[in-house]
């Protein structure tokens, strides 16, 4: 096995492309030194993209955000900017694993070792978030729904890295959340994890909204019907009664030991509603 | 495999040495520098008996390569005493047997040296979570928040509450 560090993103790109073994990038580390440690993952070549400039900054954009691909969870918890915009995808972020792992842990990695139970991703997907991706062909944004296609597999192609991941402007009277279950209260993969954001006109009607479950099926889904059944509603009883049943319907969970199908169904619409009361607690500030 | 040359700083000290592109910061630390004070407990993440700080923070050492450490300041539980004279957390482990076997217990006070650095008047709550990744078989855990609990209090210059 080599050990890369190069300095630009041009090098990374290359060194990856022009791998003919299996090359992988390494963010913090968490997913990939695992597999190694068990065999599952065994790279020819290991890219690290810690040493190239503009990965660690967190910068304004468009009235957005742009989050370089090596911030781990731990900086971007110290980001006031961030959390005060996206509070729910940085709340994401930090409920993966340790204070150590947190020291390491990227988003950009959670989304492209593409666990289905990923923390970061639903709450990403519904903050409409996208991904920058440099590649041989040059640069290319995509949605972050886009970027998992099935548990450990992604659309990148060979020399494809996630540059950065960009959070737009939060719309004004927007709130977003994201919640897990869990069995304990630390340190655990995700039975079920839903991200809601939405969004509320000067009446309190609700004008836009986005609900995606984690850990139900082989990618994170996006719900549209659990969007449709929330806009034109102030969010009421009734409205969340609709969205716990849509998000319940549209669950496609496996059965195993962290919890059965039907545990998993009912479990995605309670915490739609939980979370989605957060989100509006949130968009009336 | 090549060896990849590695130049660091380690507890204030500059160090090299040498090592497989594939090992980790863990095994370097124990096998190469003879710095033996860091565990392996799972070597996959789960227990923090390998915690050092990496460039001020908090890391397994079990999940970062060795070559990632170009540059970096390592700090391990070797650098904590000074001298002959122990950290306050590491006297406290003592005076409220924080500790059995012994195999946490290092990973452990660099964790808790970081979270007292980082915020000196952490609630017993916040130790609990910040220490969520470092697993203890033997104690129980009280005993160990009870020491962080009273090291902070006294480094903070408070009087010491009769346990
Ligand atoms: C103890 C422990 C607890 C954990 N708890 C949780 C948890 O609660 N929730 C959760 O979701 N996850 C959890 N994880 C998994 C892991 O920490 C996260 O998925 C983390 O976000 C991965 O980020 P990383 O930077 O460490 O990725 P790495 O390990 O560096 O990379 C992960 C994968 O993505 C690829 N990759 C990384 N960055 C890029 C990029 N920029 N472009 C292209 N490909 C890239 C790598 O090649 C690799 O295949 C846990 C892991 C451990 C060890
Ligand atoms: S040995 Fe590193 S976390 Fe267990
Ligand atoms: S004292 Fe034995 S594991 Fe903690």
């Amino acid at each position: 096995m080599r050990y890369e560090a190069p300095s630009t993103l041009e090098n990374a790109v290359a060194l990856l492309a022009g791998e003919s073994g299996s090359a992988h990038v390494l963010a913090g580390g968490t997913d990939l030194l695992v597999g190694m440690k068990s065999g599952f993952t065994e790279p020819d070549l290991i890219v690290d993209i810690k040493r190239i400039d503009g990965m660690h900054t967190v910068t304004q954009e468009d009235g957005g955000w742009r989050i370089g691909a090596a911030v781990p969870g731990i900086q971007l918890g110290e980001h006031d900017g961030v959390k005060a915009d996206w509070p729910g995808v940085v709340e994401a972020l930090e409920l993966i694993g340790s204070t150590q792992i947190q020291g390491r842990a990227t988003m950009a990695g959670n989304l492209c070792n593409a666990s289905p139970a990923a923390d970061s991703v639903p709450a990403m997907v519904a903050a409409d978030a996208t991904v920058r991706i440099a590649g041989p062909n040059g640069s290319r944004d995509i949605p972050v729904i886009e970027v998992a296609t099935g548990p450990g597999q992604t659309s990148l192609a060979k020399g494809e890295i996630v540059e950065s991941i960009f959070l737009p402007a939060r719309p004004v009277r927007s709130g977003d959340a994201y919640l897990r279950f869990i069995p304990r209260t630390e340190m655990d993969i995700a039975v079920v994890g839903c991200g809601v954001s939405l969004t509320l006109d000067e009446g309190g009607t609700c004008t836009a909204a986005c609900v995606a479950l984690g850990a139900v099926a082989a990618t994170v889904l996006l719900v549209e019907d659990a969007a449709r059944v929330l806009i034109g509603t102030a969010v009421d009883d009734a409205a969340l009664d609709a969205l716990a049943a849509a998000c319940s319907a549209a669950a496609k969970p496996i059965d195993d030991k962290r919890g059965t199908v039907a545990f998993r169904k009912k479990v995605s619409g309670v915490l739609a509603r939980r979370a989605a009361k957060i989100a509006l607690e949130r968009a009336k500030g | 495999m090549s060896q990849i040359h590695v130049s660091t700083t380690i507890n204030g000290d500059a160090t090299e040495f040498l090592c497989e592109p594939d090992e980790t910061l863990l095994d370097a630390l124990r096998d190469r520098l003879g710095l033996t004070g860091s565990k392996e407990g799972c070597g996959t993440g789960d227990c923090g008996a390998c915690s050092v700080t990496v460039n001020g923070r908090l890391v397994c050492s079990c999940l970062m390569l060795a070559a990632e450490a170009e540059d970096a300041e390592v700090t391990t539980i070797e650098g904590m005493a000074e001298g002959e004279a122990l950290h306050p957390l590491q006297r406290k482990f003592i005076e409220h047997a924080a500790l059995q076997c012994g195999i946490c217990t290092p990973g452990i006070l660099v964790a808790a040296k970081a979270l007292l650095e980082q915020n000196p008047a952490p609630t017993e709550t916040e130790a609990r979570y910040w220490l969520a990744g470092n697993l203890c078989r033997c104690t129980g855990y009280d005993k160990i928040i009870r020491a962080v609990m009273d090291a902070a209090a006294e480094m903070r210059g408070e009087m010491r509450r009769a346990s």
